[in-house]
């Protein structure tokens, strides 16, 4: 078995490109490419329309009609030394490929939990239908480790989405998507409808994650000031292009793509100068 | 020069089957003409019930609301006079716009209906309306919400509600829908109508940074109490209340990130080596 | 200047998350939504109260005549009879109302409902509990039969949205807008006289008594195919479309998007996510239909000549058997009420949503 790259960049997204086919078609993402390296924060920031959900729901092969994807190459690079090409995989494949390599965190966690089920329950089918080899007793332990690394608490494992807060509700969905220790965590907007307050905590709950279980990160969001806290590099995106990607104090300290100043200078400063609105 | 007296104002809401809600909890503040007062609240804190009170969409338990000394009518055309003088920007542009009605209609009504002007001034004054809202009346006047962008449609929402010419307006997280870089425009363009008509505006959100910019004064609200209250900077850059220094703490700030990128409340330590 | 290590010092219940919980602990609580079950039972049985009522008041507001005519030209009729006979029809006007009103609640706890004077002065509750069993039987099972059928296949064609499968809605609903009674002759024409598969009507062979014996269910069930396929038939369409609309709502929901990303199986998703979000409202339909089974079948038993309520109902009609009327008005309330109250029931154990009124 030869030795996992580990300098190899864990995804390789080459010229990917992705058409709504509607009429007249929408160019959602244009040519991007990028690398993910191993346990990096990527974030990916842009304003609506921009192509960012679009990307990052196109490297899973999640995208529904009439998205389509016109070109370009997905490559992962798992830690067990495969290469794997995301787009050429069968669709039973793809089904197992999917949480088990990349999984996703999803914003809004309000509709995102079947509410007839309790989380108990959709936390267990995870491994249900990923882990068949796993007993009842051993699905029920885990998904009580999982809640219980969260801080929701094992005790909610009967608890229906409805009966959580919003904070609790956006901890399940990362319990879930961590539950087969994927090596890829694509968060979309995990916590742009939360207070400020429940949102330090979910991201200081993210970072011990990572540290504890070492995945990467894709962080999908508009607020760019957040990103420039949390990433280690920033890709920006507009039209479905990437205007510019560097590191997170570069952003900051040097941008170099006019709209990456413009994005910047909406943000007025907490601490810094007055007088971004004219009094 | 109006003031705006929210004077010891609680609200109690009986949840049926789970006894009492109490949503505000003695809350005061003045609101003049010319001065914006920045309202910070994160969701439960109380700041959506105080924009209902004041539109008088609900009625506080105990308190008094007096607008120049008198106390706001509860029905009739005491009540009607009032609502002219106080008007509302809401959050969700394309909820608060009839997707029936044509833009023209939408701030023709309260021209009509308040008898701002004349009956046959009123296209002038409709044309009049979205030039100061930075809007060319030709390519909006006929169309409908859909077909605007967000930043449009706002900017619809706050002519028609400078239509009647009030005195005060409550801006209730205006810009927290629209796209980032059309967020500044709205807000300087609302700091402009305020300075040039002189209007008093309380600007209700839950983000310190464009609270900070926008307000002369904050007013920090926590499960319906005021916990910090003063000016726009002492409370921003030196908050006195544990809650206040709480919500700092927790609201992104680049600037002070980068010098100090060690120890500390850093929420992720990968460049920083293990503060966690 | 750095920032402070922020610190929870107020009192809350739990940490800064648990604002806005509706449920704050866990565990301990009932599965069973008690105070919703309670609330449900109490407007029923006010309704129940009031439809009684109005059952009263019904015959004292028609002209006492016709039924004191009618009264008079049947004459062996016991006195405890005739005395029920007049409470129920309202001709007690000897009485104060007020104790017209408690002598007829006695006959209803009594479980009194008068005599059928079509039926050889039998007690009104036995003629209607014997035609009673074969419209619940018949109709019933038909009904359940189609909710499951046009359920089920209405999720189907919504998940394979596009497919060649969306043809069987207007199919469906076309035959639904067939008029049952033509539907139903059609099938006789064709089934019993021409290809004599099954027998013309009735429901079970002529000479036959009704017993527990193998044969006798060979004959029920052999004499009511025609008729159940035909209410089948006849009804599909509406439960097709309503859970195919259901479920392409459900579809665009987030939910769904996160179950395929987990990499559920297809079968899984289209069952335990959509399906079972999709299937709430239609229960709420199948409760309301389940209604009217009891009164709403004249046609096909006139068509079939099926021993049920409709068909009792009918023939008091036209006989002016008052008292057995109100019999079959009270026994149809009496079933609409029971049917919804299952519903509720039914809807409160699949909805965990709706035991929120229990917070």
């Amino acid at each position: 078995m030869p030795e996992p790259q580990l300098t190899e960049p864990l995804l390789s997204v080459r010229d990917f490109s992705v058409v709504y086919d509607v009429d007249p078609p929408v160019a959602a993402v244009r040519d991007v490419t990028l690398e993910l390296q191993r346990g990096e924060i990527l974030g990916l920031a842009g304003e609506s329309g921009c192509g960012k959900t679009t990307l990052a729901y196109g490297v899973q092969r999640l995208l529904k009609a009439p998205a389509v994807i016109t070109g370009g190459s997905v490559v992962f690079h798992d830690t067990s030394g495969e290469t794997i090409d995301v787009n050429a995989l069968d669709a039973e494949h793809m089904r197992r490929f999917r949480w088990d390599k990349i999984s996703m965190v999803f914003q809004g966690a309000m509709n995102a939990l079947n509410p007839v089920a309790t989380i108990g329950s959709q936390l267990a089918d995870v491994f249900e239908v990923h882990r068949p080899e796993m007993t009842r007793k051993q699905r029920r332990a885990e998904v009580e480790e999982l809640l219980e690394i969260v801080k929701v608490g094992r005790d909610r494992i009967r608890s229906f989405p409805h009966e959580l807060s919003g904070g609790m509700r956006q901890r399940v969905m990362i319990a879930m998507a961590l539950a087969l220790r994927p090596q890829l965590m694509v968060m979309d907007e995990p916590t742009t409808a939360l207070d400020v307050l429940v949102q330090r905590e979910i991201l200081r709950q993210i970072s011990q994650l990572r540290h504890e279980f070492g995945f990467s990160v894709i962080f999908i969001t508009h607020d760019l000031p957040l990103l420039l806290e949390i990433s280690d590099r920033i890709a920006i995106m507009r039209e479905g292009e990437i205007v510019e990607l560097q590191s997170a104090e570069g952003i900051w300290s040097n941008p170099q793509h006019e709209y990456t100043r413009r994005l910047l200078e909406s943000f007025p400063r907490l601490t810094g100068e007055r007088g971004v609105v004219v009094r | 020069m109006s003031v705006l007296e929210f004077d010891r104002i609680s609200k109690i809401y009986n949840v049926r089957g789970a006894g009492h809600m109490k949503a505000l909890d003695d809350v005061s503040f003045t609101l003049e003409s010319g001065r914006t007062i920045g309202l910070v609240g994160q969701s439960g804190s109380g700041k959506s019930t105080i924009a209902k009170i004041l539109t008088q969409l609900e009625t506080p338990t105990t308190g008094e609301i007096r607008l120049d000394g008198a106390r706001i009518p509860r029905r009739g055309r005491g009540l009607r006079k009032y609502r002219q003088q106080l008007r509302m920007v809401f959050q969700d542009p394309f909820a608060s716009l009839n997707p029936y009605h044509s833009i023209r209609y939408h701030i023709e009504r309260p021209l009509r209906l308040d008898d701002v002007v004349p009956a046959k001034e009123t296209e002038r004054e409709v044309r009049r309306l979205l030039e100061r809202v930075q809007l060319a009346p030709d390519t909006v006047i006929d169309r409908r919400p859909h077909e605007l962008s967000g930043g449009q449609r706002q900017r619809v929402a706050i002519a028609r509600a400078l239509a009647s010419r009030p005195k005060l307006l409550v801006a209730d997280e205006p810009v927290s829908m629209l796209d980032v870089s059309l967020r500044l425009g709205v807000l300087n363009l609302l700091a402009d109508l305020q300075r040039e008509e002189g209007l008093g505006v309380l600007y209700i959100t839950h983000d310190l940074a464009t609270a900070r910019h926008f307000s002369d004064e904050i007013i920090v609200l926590n499960q319906g109490r005021i916990v910090e209250q003063g000016t726009a900077d002492d409370v921003i850059l030196n908050p006195q209340h544990p809650y206040t220094r709480e919500l700092r703490a927790a609201s992104p700030d680049p600037e002070n990130w980068f010098p100090t990128k060690h120890g500390g409340t850093s929420p992720d330590a990968s460049t920083s080596g293990g503060a966690r | 200047m750095s920032a402070v290590e922020p610190q929870i010092l107020d009192a809350r219940q739990g940490d800064a998350l648990e604002v806005g919980t509706t449920a704050t602990t866990a565990g301990g609580r009932s599965r069973v939504p008690w105070r919703f079950l309670a609330n449900r039972a109490v407007f029923y049985l006010f309704t129940l109260w009031a439809a009684i009522t109005i059952n009263f008041f019904l015959p004292r507001l028609m002209k006492g005549d016709a039924v004191d005519q009618y009264l008079a030209r049947n004459r062996n009729v016991s006195p405890e009879a005739a005395d029920a006979l007049r409470s129920l029809l309202g001709l007690d006007t000897d009485k104060t109302l007020l104790q017209q009103y408690f002598d007829y609640w006695g006959l209803m706890f009594r479980g009194d409902l008068g005599i059928s004077l079509l039926h050889g002065m039998r007690p009104v509750t036995e003629v209607i509990s014997q035609a009673l069993p074969w419209t619940i039987g018949l109709v019933g099972f038909a009904t359940i039969v189609s909710f499951a059928i046009g359920t089920i296949g209405g999720a189907f064609v919504g998940w394979r949205r596009g497919s060649r499968l969306d043809a069987l809605v207007p199919l469906t609903t076309f035959l639904s807008t067939i008029p049952y009674f033509w539907l139903g002759l059609l099938a006789i024409a064709a089934f019993s006289v021409n290809l004599r598969w099954f027998p013309i009507g009735k429901a079970y062979g002529v000479g036959m008594r009704p017993e527990w014996s193998a044969e006798f269910i060979g004959q029920v069930i052999h004499h009511g195919t025609l008729p159940a396929v035909t209410i089948v038939i006849a009804s599909l369409g509406g439960w097709m479309l309503g859970m195919r609309n259901m479920m392409l709502t459900v579809l665009d929901e987030d939910y769904i998007t996160v179950a395929q990303a987990k990499g559920m199986p297809n079968r899984r998703v289209l069952w335990r996510y959509a399906a079972r979000n999709a299937v709430l409202p239609q229960i709420q339909s199948f409760a309301l239909s389940i209604g009217f089974i009891v009164g709403g079948t004249i046609v096909m038993e006139m068509v079939f000549s099926y021993p049920g309520v409709g068909k009792l109902l009918l023939d008091a009609t036209n006989a002016k058997d008052y008292a057995l009327m109100q019999g079959v008005f009270l026994v149809i309330t009496l079933s609409v009420l029971v049917a919804n109250l299952l519903a509720d029931l039914a809807y409160a154990f699949l909805d965990p949503r709706t035991r929120q009124t229990e917070a």
